[in-house]
């Protein structure tokens, strides 16, 4: 992975800048040791790896735009870092450049139930959002399945998604509200309780810029009651056209479950030899999970069961109990983990219209084969979003390499048939160099034009999202 | 006026354009600062391109005719879920309305705060900037981050950023049932607070509105569910139960078309289509709306008021020439319908604090560096 050099003048005045930032921060905040700085040299991409020049630890937004001052003014760059849990690399440092994490920040500003929102210090996790209000019924429904540790700060970054926005949206769809530090160092407020905006959507263009337009310090959610109870069902298949069938037919029948998550066959198999879910030995299985009183759940349910019957599977399976309906997410929910037990993998997120899945997962067990390595393919089938699991053997000289072909090849494929090279990760460093397969020049330009509105230096995360080339100029014209 | 019928040709009309052009849909919504040019129609880039029911996507050409889209959904038992208004009697102004207009406004109805916003349904946009250059962002596809949202950051920039020529739209398939909880003489808090009661439930309430004086100039609120029959049955009555000790006469709508006919007659404003006036659109946080009302009607006694969204959204109808956001408050207000006048004098946009407002200048000057799209339209 290829990426910029390191500025040699940012390098040579490191003791400077360090003692800049130990002038504006607590003397814990800041770490510039070249053995304690490894503990940023990378996310959960762990493929790549560099460590930064300096890593950051402000515990409020005044600190953090103080931080940004002084990067600022010596033309350091930047990379926000939430919880250091993205798949794309994005929170990944150039040797010069300065971690500005956010993991002190973990506050809950304010709870609003009859309002419905909730404020909170982006540190926070995912998971303890939904913690902070679940005694009282309520709940953040963006769910990655990193949200025990992932923080929100990176939600935003990345516009993360997770297994039920089916349903509730993705987290654009549930963010009201930020405070922002431009790299300027100047805070600004945008949104917050009430719903759009009075001009230009800035809120919307911010959640999903990748920590490339300023750092988001504070954040409004909106948070729902919780549903009355929820249930799923599983559903195997002998083929992956009939169950993309039966997904399609269960949309068209206009009921919206809040879930619809597909295995194949290798994933199917992996999982039952590592969790013992007790899942059909079957091409395609699907889990479906509708949500309501019971009363409501039975009556979801008969509808989507009678869509079912009619394409012949090989097992319907319903939950009677809470310990039933574990068991049904029991080997979805260590898919992730079985793969993993097999080999090293790769987890690709790119998204196709759903129309296109048996087509789409034909050709990369093709692909599969000609490129000799393992592939199993989870999946939330409702709204297309495709995680290929690659399996590849991280030792083996070569195979990350052949994995990483392998995994442009599906990517492009998924961009081939009206989709996009990423749901739900981010585009990071990961599928930076695959933008221009999606996307013209131009389209990159205005994106990137952007970028120079809201850091004119190209100082925040400027070696991810676009292809290196494709932003040299600008990022040389700021140097 | 330039009416091209192709992107292509669209994007030459903007290239060759020596002066500002003012972009047109439908010209069903007359909104914001007057702005002086030759017409830019995108009327002729109509037609849907794509429409998988089961994928809930469809493609248009921004010039489409909404009527166009809606029949075309409900042809397969779907529709938008963003519940767009027709501004038409409110703004006394024929037409038909596109969807093009309807995204470069953002426009979003009561279900806004079920399924969110109109920006919330769209997947991509194809556009052509202040340069000429046609450009495309989002796709069609329900989950894409890859690269900048400037989908929503084209939703609502009312033709300031560029023209609009095709969207992709996530749709929704049509309930089979609905019910509509009426609350008959509540005052406005105690509205707002059974509002936020029926949305703080677990009971997926679609809609949640509240006419001071309503068709029959009692007040009356509305709490909107839709869904299975047996889901619309079960939760109506537990709103019901649920909201019983806010006192009022309390009722439950079943009948679609009077339900369907109810909303729409929220949706449009219909309290506020007769009569002068100034009509304001402002978003603020619900438990807010009562309060602010409360100091506009210190100022001018009959004010036609209507709440939607919990009591988040406010319309108010006042008197020619009223600034309602020299009252204080969070949020923002919009002049929907005003005498040529007002839009002359007051901002129709809600003015921007200074880096923010710098930030949409800097991104407008991006898109559109000549200065040629709808300009002054946002203020």
């Amino acid at each position: 992975m290829d990426m910029p050099t390191p500025n040699p003048e940012v390098l040579a005045k490191k003791a400077r800048i360090v003692a800049r930032l130990n002038e504006v921060l607590p003397p814990d905040a800041v770490i510039s040791d070249e053995v304690e700085v490894r503990a940023y040299e990378c996310d959960a991409l762990t493929a790549y790896r560099c460590p930064p020049l300096a890593a950051v630890l402000p515990a409020s937004t005044e600190e953090v735009a103080a931080v940004l001052k002084v990067c600022h003014a010596e033309s350091v760059p930047v990379v926000p870092r939430g919880a250091g849990t993205s798949l794309a690399g994005g929170s990944m440092p150039t040797a010069d450049s300065i971690i500005l994490g956010v993991a002190r920040m973990t506050e809950v500003i304010e709870t609003d139930y009859e309002n419905r929102f909730i404020r909170v210090q982006t540190g926070r996790t995912n998971l303890s959002v939904s913690g902070a209000v679940e005694a009282d019924g309520f709940f953040y429904a963006p769910d990655p399945s990193s949200q025990l540790a992932c923080a929100i700060a990176g939600n935003i970054a990345m516009n993360s998604g997770g297994a039920h926005c089916l349903k509730y949206g993705v987290t654009t769809n549930n963010l009201m509200g930020v405070t922002m530090v431009t790299m300027e160092g100047e805070v600004v407020e945008i949104g917050g309780a009430h719903l759009d905006t009075g001009g230009l959507d800035l809120l919307g263009v911010i959640c999903g810029s990748e920590g490339q337009l300023g750092v988001v310090t504070e954040a409004t959610l909106r948070i729902l009651h919780k549903p009355e109870g929820a249930r799923p069902v599983l559903m195997g298949f002998d083929s992956n056209e009939v169950a993309g069938q039966c997904v399609s037919d269960i949309i068209k029948a206009g009921i919206l479950p809040v879930a619809i998550e597909f295995m194949d066959r290798p994933c199917i198999r992996a999982t039952e030899a590592f969790a013992g879910a007790g899942y059909p030995d079957c091409e395609a299985l699907l889990i479906v999970e509708v949500e309501g009183s019971d009363g409501e759940i039975d009556a979801q349910l008969e509808r989507i069961l009678a869509i079912a019957r009619t394409h012949n599977p090989v097992e319907l399976r319903e939950s009677t109990s809470a310990d039933e309906s574990a068991r049904i997410w029991l080997g979805r929910k260590s898919a992730f983990g079985a793969m993993g037990q097999i080999n090293d993998y790769m987890c690709l997120d790119g998204t196709i219209p759903v129309s296109q899945l048996p087509y789409v997962l034909r050709r990369i067990g093709e692909l599969s084969t000609d490129y000799g390595l393992d592939v199993g393919n989870v999946f939330h089938a409702g709204d297309g979003n495709m995680h290929p699991l690659i399996l590849f053997d991280a030792n083996k000289p070569g195979d990350l390499e052949k994995c990483e072909a392998f995994g442009a090849d599906i990517l492009r494929l998924c961009v081939e048939v009206g989709g996009c090279l990423t749901g739900e990760h981010g585009v990071g460093i990961e599928k930076r160099d695959l933008m221009v397969d999606q996307y013209l020049p131009e389209d990159l330009d205005i994106q990137m034009s952007v970028k120079d509105v809201f850091d004119p230096k190209w100082l925040l995360n400027p070696a991810k999202v676009f292809p290196l080339a494709s932003s040299e100029a600008r990022r040389m014209a700021a140097e | 006026m330039m009416t091209p019928s192709t992107e292509v040709e669209l994007a030459e009309a903007v290239a060759g354009a020596q002066s500002a052009l003012r972009i047109q849909g439908g010209g069903t919504r007359d909104i914001g600062a007057p702005v002086q040019g030759a017409v830019l129609s995108t009327t002729g880039l109509s037609g849907v391109s794509l429409y998988e029911p089961g994928a809930l996507t469809l493609v248009a050409g921004a010039g489409t005719p909404l009527e166009e889209i809606e029949a075309t959904l409900a042809a397969e038992g779907q529709r938008l879920a963003f519940e767009p208004m027709d501004h038409r009697a409110l703004l006394g102004t024929a037409g038909t309305s596109t969807i093009g207009g309807v995204v470069a406004g953002n426009m979003s109805g009561p279900r806004r705060i079920q399924v969110g916003a109109c920006r919330d349904s769209l997947l991509g946009v194809r556009f052509v900037d202040g340069a000429g250059r046609l450009l495309k962002n989002g796709g069609r596809v329900m989950k894409n981050v890859t690269g900048y949202d400037l989908v929503k950051l084209m939703a609502g920039s009312w033709g300031t950023l560029g023209v609009l020529t095709e969207v992709s739209l996530k749709v929704q398939a049509v309930p089979e049932a609905v019910g509509c909880v009426l609350i008959n003489g509540l005052s406005d808090v105690d509205a707002a607070a059974a509002m936020s009661a029926a949305l703080g439930s677990p009971y997926d309430v679609s809609g949640a509105a509240h006419a001071p004086s309503g068709v029959d100039r009692h007040p009356m609120t509305m709490i909107r569910i839709e869904g299975l029959e047996a889901s619309v049955s079960y939760r109506a009555a537990k709103l019901a139960e649920a909201l019983a000790k806010f006192g009022g006469e309390m009722s439950v709508e079943r009948d679609a078309d009077k339900v369907a006919a109810g909303w729409a007659w929220v949706r449009d404003v219909a309290v506020m289509q007769c009569g002068s006036g100034d009509v304001w659109r402002m978003s603020v946080k619900p438990s807010d709306g009562p309060k602010l009302v409360e100091k506009l009607r210190a100022l001018h006694a009959g004010l036609h008021v209507l709440y939607d969204w919990g009591g988040g959204l406010v319309w108010v109808q006042v008197p020619e020439g009223t600034d309602v956001r020299s009252l204080s408050f969070e949020g923002h207000a919009t002049l929907i319908r005003g005498s040529s006048k007002t839009r002359a004098s007051l901002p129709v946009f809600q003015p921007e604090p200074a880096p923010l407002a710098a930030l949409s200048q800097g991104l407008r000057a991006k898109f559109d560096p000549r200065g040629i799209l709808n300009p002054g339209l946002m203020g």
